[in-house]
């Protein structure tokens, strides 16, 4: 077996393709990539399939060398790349050559970066994903992030070939833009006022935020019930539990829950959210179903019809 | 029935506001519908006590075609019989040793421990929902006198296997996992094992019931210490 050997693990680098969908019902939540927008891109540029086993890599440190003659690409938050000792870019398809090292530093801005490999590693699926859920230790090599040692297997493919993405198009990691939510679920157990406090106050990320969810610090809202028969969660609730302090449930949440919920944030924005560190303060304003529909199709289209530039070794 | 939205693309239903396995069964034939409404526009769905949460994809329906497709779910005969699904009998090894809250759990009930016992596996339970981990089932409804809280601080570590018992639930821990629910013994069948098909003993709509082993027993069927 060939592929990459990781050398240095980074602080969190999870193998995974786009998530586990249709196993909600025995309670296998979804993992997936934390910023999926970034994910299908690095995959895209390489003119894999998008759904493609790539890795996350959490604010950086990851250095991989490669036993084979591929592409990869490197999106989503800025790490300091480099190639064989050489600094390149992100959001393009690099050429590496077999003995080469790849190396992602600790990020600049953008917690989450995403590096895929032509073709794609060779990731038995486990319940129709390769994605790796720690909670559940379930996905990727053994259900755990990446060891030094592990092995990431890959065919090789030398003239693969591969994208840039224009900068135009690149995300905006530092945007201060609110986050948007579709009010939903219990939101009617939370008065005006509460939901005006939530709407007008500035929370700070806690440092309790991980690929479960991010606990937001800042003014306590209080929903006027207590709990609630457990009930599905999905990607993006915000569940306010006793203290008031709201958490936004993102990609390895439970799948169900008994806390009070005011709504969801726009998958835009659990993205951008995921993308921002411990610390970061953030504004919440309200956003319609119909509205985040009308986006998402935007955006798909705009997506579609964005011509990567081919890069040439 | 009512629908709330959820998420962007996601809609709960509501079928009634407490454990009821009629409310329960309303559940599980709505799953079936919605699947055959909805078909491959159905992403995943999360049945719990009395909802269930649909997610679909964006790019094939809009929130107001899934609303207008399901709005007439649970709307139907009210006498209808509730489902029966399958009845799964479970060994459990009840004692202090393999459950350290079950002397407390009697002492807080004013009852001996065998009655306490006796109570917990005389009751058939039924499936309400399936979540918090893999293959974690939440069964119902735990007879009211030996109903307990929560702990008040969880444990870090509760060992697979464990049958507990929170307010008038009882569930068996599928993997090592931390736990704050009351812990009144063990039970060796596996809940949850990714390489087996199916990967668990029960879904959401069949009935339990357990039976009482001892620690030899316990061992014989494949049970870990």
């Amino acid at each position: 077996m060939s592929g990459l050997n990781v050398l240095q693990p980074g602080l969190m680098t999870l193998i995974t393709d786009l998530g586990r969908f249709g196993h909600h019902r025995i309670g296998l939540t979804t993992g997936g990539p934390l910023d999926p927008f970034a994910f299908r891109w690095a995959n895209r540029l390489l003119g894999n399939d998008d759904n493609a086993t790539a890795l996350e890599v959490s604010i950086g440190g990851l250095v991989i060398e490669a036993q084979v003659d591929t592409w990869v690409a490197f999106t989503g938050g800025e790490m300091p790349l480099k190639i064989g000792g050489e600094e390149v870019d992100g959001w393009t398809a690099h050429p590496v050559k077999a003995g080469q090292r790849i190396e992602a530093g600790f990020s600049k801005c953008g917690a989450r970066g995403y590096l895929a490999v032509s073709g794609g590693f060779d990731i038995a699926p486990m319940f129709d994903s390769s994605a790796t859920v720690q909670r559940e230790k379930l996905g990727g090599l053994n259900g755990q992030k990446l060891q030094a040692g592990d092995l990431l297997p890959c065919a090789p493919a030398a003239n693969a070939g591969g994208f840039t993405l224009p900068k135009q198009y690149r995300p905006d990691y530092a945007s201060k833009a609110p986050l948007r939510v579709i009010l939903g679920y219990q939101q009617d157990a939370f008065s005006e006022v509460q939901k005006q406090i939530f709407f007008t106050s500035t929370y700070k990320i806690s440092d309790r935020a991980d690929r479960m969810g991010y606990r937001m610090e800042g003014p306590a809202i209080s929903p006027s019930i207590n709990g609630i028969l457990s009930e599905g969660i999905c990607l993006g609730a915000i569940q306010v539990p006793a203290d008031g302090q709201p958490i936004v449930l993102l990609n390895d949440r439970q799948t169900i829950g008994g806390y009070p919920k005011i709504g969801s944030l726009f998958s835009g924005d659990t993205a951008r959210l995921a993308q921002m560190l411990p610390g970061t303060e953030v504004t919440f304003e309200p956003y319609t179903q119909a509205e985040a529909h009308n986006q998402l199709l935007l955006q798909k289209r705009f997506n579609d019809n964005i011509e990567p530039i081919k890069v040439t070794a | 029935m009512r629908i709330e939205i959820a998420g962007e693309n996601a809609l709960i239903l509501y079928f009634g506001e407490e454990t009821d396995p009629r409310v329960s069964a309303q559940v599980q034939r709505a799953v079936a519908e919605t699947e055959a409404r909805l078909g491959s526009a159905v992403i995943d769905l999360v049945p719990s006590y009395a909802s269930l949460l649909v997610i679909y994809d964006p790019l094939q329906l809009d929130h107001l075609q899934v609303k207008r497709l399901l709005s007439d779910l649970g709307n139907s005969d009210e006498d209808e019989e509730v489902s029966e699904g399958s009845l799964i009998k479970l060994p459990v090894w009840y004692s202090s040793e393999s459950g350290p809250d079950l002397d407390a759990l009697a002492e807080r009930a004013g009852m001996s421990v065998s009655d306490v016992i006796d109570l917990h596996a005389s009751t058939e339970y039924r499936v309400y929902a399936i979540g918090f981990a893999p293959g974690f089932a939440y069964l119902g409804q735990v007879d009211e006198r030996i109903a307990a809280p929560r702990l008040s601080t969880p444990r870090q570590v509760v060992p697979r296997g464990s049958v507990a018992i929170a307010d008038r639930q009882t569930a068996i821990y599928p993997a090592a996992s931390p736990g704050g629910w009351n812990l009144i013994g063990r039970c060796p069948t596996r809940m949850f094992n990714p390489e087996a098909d199916p990967c668990m003993p029960v879904q959401v709509g069949d009935r339990v019931s357990f039976e009482p082993i001892d620690k030899e027993r316990y061992l014989e069927l494949g049970g870990e210490l």
